[in-house]
């Protein structure tokens, strides 16, 4: 594949180098070059709110750094957590003197370096909460949720955690807010084609031509089986079986839907399945509240895309429609 | 009673990162087959760092591990830049006050060490992870000096066990981590953090076995 790089081993600071040019009215650096802040953070007595992941997926994390967003992200290298250093440094540049809370994805390396990170500002005598991202239905069955991966659905945690810390709640209230949102997330990922990490030079998984790979992971990560490849309308019911049924969702309850392509699948086909999606979820007696189609997380340039549907109330449903403004096209 | 001298053996940190620059190739290679392929190159990086930070100068083995720990925790991200980070701060935190270290205060210190990993990993022996070297590898020492082994034997069956416990990855099945995703398809390979970590220890063995005096 031909790519626009100019040293593997620099994409991600080239990266965030091109992103804050593009983006100056909106985020900035501080001394830390892997860690990017909203141009207006910290907000003094508002609850700062963070996260943090390997790069690879953007625009996601960077992209949602801004007005009533993210105060700080946290960058890593591709597809690797980032350090415990840059995650304490996104937690200071986010203090406005009522704590922090990080929400962040089920991945080893996160974990364990939001955790000490969280150790490090304790020290500073910041005050940090956490809500790790598990929306991942594939990634381990229903009695082990706590064991799935985050992926898309961290977007509404975000959302919703951001607007809520900027409405003025306490760090509980912010913390509890997020893990309502991705608890009431689910989401599926599915795979056409593979992608590759420029300094190891080939993919680090395959997918057969011909094939569709059902519930893969955001980094290639095995999913629950692989079959021929079969129509969009095929595909998405697929998509909206696994989640629903998964979910569990009484008869008129309120949703909101996000497709995102995995980065090499074009916008008119995340349309198309968007297109079976929305009739399906309706099919199922439930309400669309709202639908985003794009590119929200992605994965290099792999073939294929997600679907997260989140179950809304009535609060949720409030900081859903906030207004923000950031990067990403969200 | 055999020991030696924290002062003197600040070189040690510079062999292990030697040895691991000399394996960043073979740990990626390993690491490729099951994981995503960057264990040797961001060993390299950071054991390379630490060792630019005390190459200039004459440092002790608590200085130069506190350095390492410190490089590998705030430079390198992932799961093994915390790891091995919390790991050799907490070897450098426990060595004694006084310069002399023997094979009560060695085994401290590697207890130390593990302590800190297990308190920010959350896997076990048998999980295919660096812990499958670290454990057996100081339960060995521990059971050798309270058999009445010195010192220098004690490392000996330091070392055997590190490398037993690395080639016993081979038959298991990842249970934490990314490969842990693979689950059967992660059987067949070595894990490439049991392996650095049979490099780190085997090198530790060999220094300080140089270093004894009685």
């Amino acid at each position: 594949m031909q790519r626009f790089i100019n040293d593997p081993d620099r994409v991600v600071e080239d990266t965030v180098s091109g992103f804050v040019k593009a983006h100056a009215d909106l985020v900035r650096l501080g001394n830390n070059p892997r860690v990017v802040i909203a141009a207006n953070a910290p907000t003094l007595g508002k609850v700062g709110v963070v996260t943090g992941g390997g790069s690879g997926h953007e625009p996601a994390f960077i992209g949602y750094v801004g007005r009533a967003m993210l105060d700080a992200v946290a960058v890593g290298e591709l597809f690797s957590s980032p350090t415990a250093r840059s995650f304490h440094d996104a937690i200071k540049a986010a203090d406005g003197g009522k704590g922090v809370v990080c929400l962040y994805g089920n991945y080893a390396g996160d974990n364990m370096n939001v955790k000490m990170a969280t150790r490090l500002a304790a020290k500073d005598g910041i005050e940090v909460a956490t809500v790790v991202a598990n929306d991942d239905v594939c990634s381990a069955g229903p009695e082990a949720r706590e064991k799935r991966r985050g992926v898309a659905g961290e977007i509404f945690m975000w959302k919703c955690g951001s607007a809520m810390a900027a409405a003025g709640a306490n760090l509980e209230a912010v913390r509890a807010t997020a893990q309502k949102a991705i608890d009431n997330c689910r989401s599926i990922g599915v795979g056409l084609g593979p992608c590759t990490l420029p300094a190891v030079g080939h993919p680090n998984f395959t997918i057969e031509a011909g094939t569709i790979e059902i519930g893969i992971g955001h980094h290639g990560e095995p999913g629950i089986r692989v079959e021929p490849l079969k129509s969009a309308a095929e595909t998405a019911r697929d998509m909206c079986a696994i989640v629903l049924d998964d979910h569990g969702l009484s008869l008129g309850s309120e949703v909101a839907v996000l497709i995102s392509g995995l980065g090499a699948t074009p916008l008119n086909e995340l349309y198309i399945l968007n297109d079976t999606i929305a009739a399906e979820i309706e099919a199922r007696g439930l309400k669309i509240h709202r639908t985003f189609v794009g590119n929200y997380f992605t994965s290099l340039e792999m073939v294929g895309a997600t679907l997260t549907i989140m179950a809304l109330d009535d609060e949720l449903k409030t900081l859903l429609d906030v207004e923000v403004r950031c990067p990403a096209p969200f | 009673m055999q020991h030696f001298s924290n002062a003197a053996t600040g070189d040690i940190v510079l062999a292990m990162a030697d040895r691991i620059i000399a394996n960043k190739a073979y740990l990626s290679e390993i690491d490729g087959k099951i994981g995503d392929g960057d264990h040797g190159v961001n060993m390299a990086k950071g054991f390379g760092m630490a060792a630019d930070r005390l190459r200039d100068g004459s440092y002790r083995l608590s200085e130069a591990l506190d350095t390492l720990g410190t490089v590998l925790m705030s430079e390198i991200g992932g799961s093994m830049g915390p790891l091995y980070g919390v790991m050799f701060t907490g070897f450098a935190e426990s060595l004694p006050k006084s310069d002399a270290v023997d094979s009560t205060a060695f085994s401290r210190m590697l207890h130390a060490g593990l302590d800190e990993v297990q308190s920010i990993g959350g896997a076990k022996v048998g999980d295919k992870t660096l812990l499958d070297t670290l454990i057996p590898a100081i339960e060995a020492f521990d059971q050798a000096t309270g058999s009445g082994a010195t010192f220098q034997n004690a490392l000996v069956a330091l070392r055997t066990a590190a490398e037993a416990g690395r080639d016993s990855t081979i038959d298991l099945v990842a249970k934490i981590g990314r490969a842990s995703r693979l689950g059967d398809r992660s059987r067949g390979v070595l894990d490439a953090g049991a392996t650095s970590c049979a490099l780190i220890l085997v090198t530790l063995a060999e220094g300080v076995t140089m270093k004894l005096t009685s």
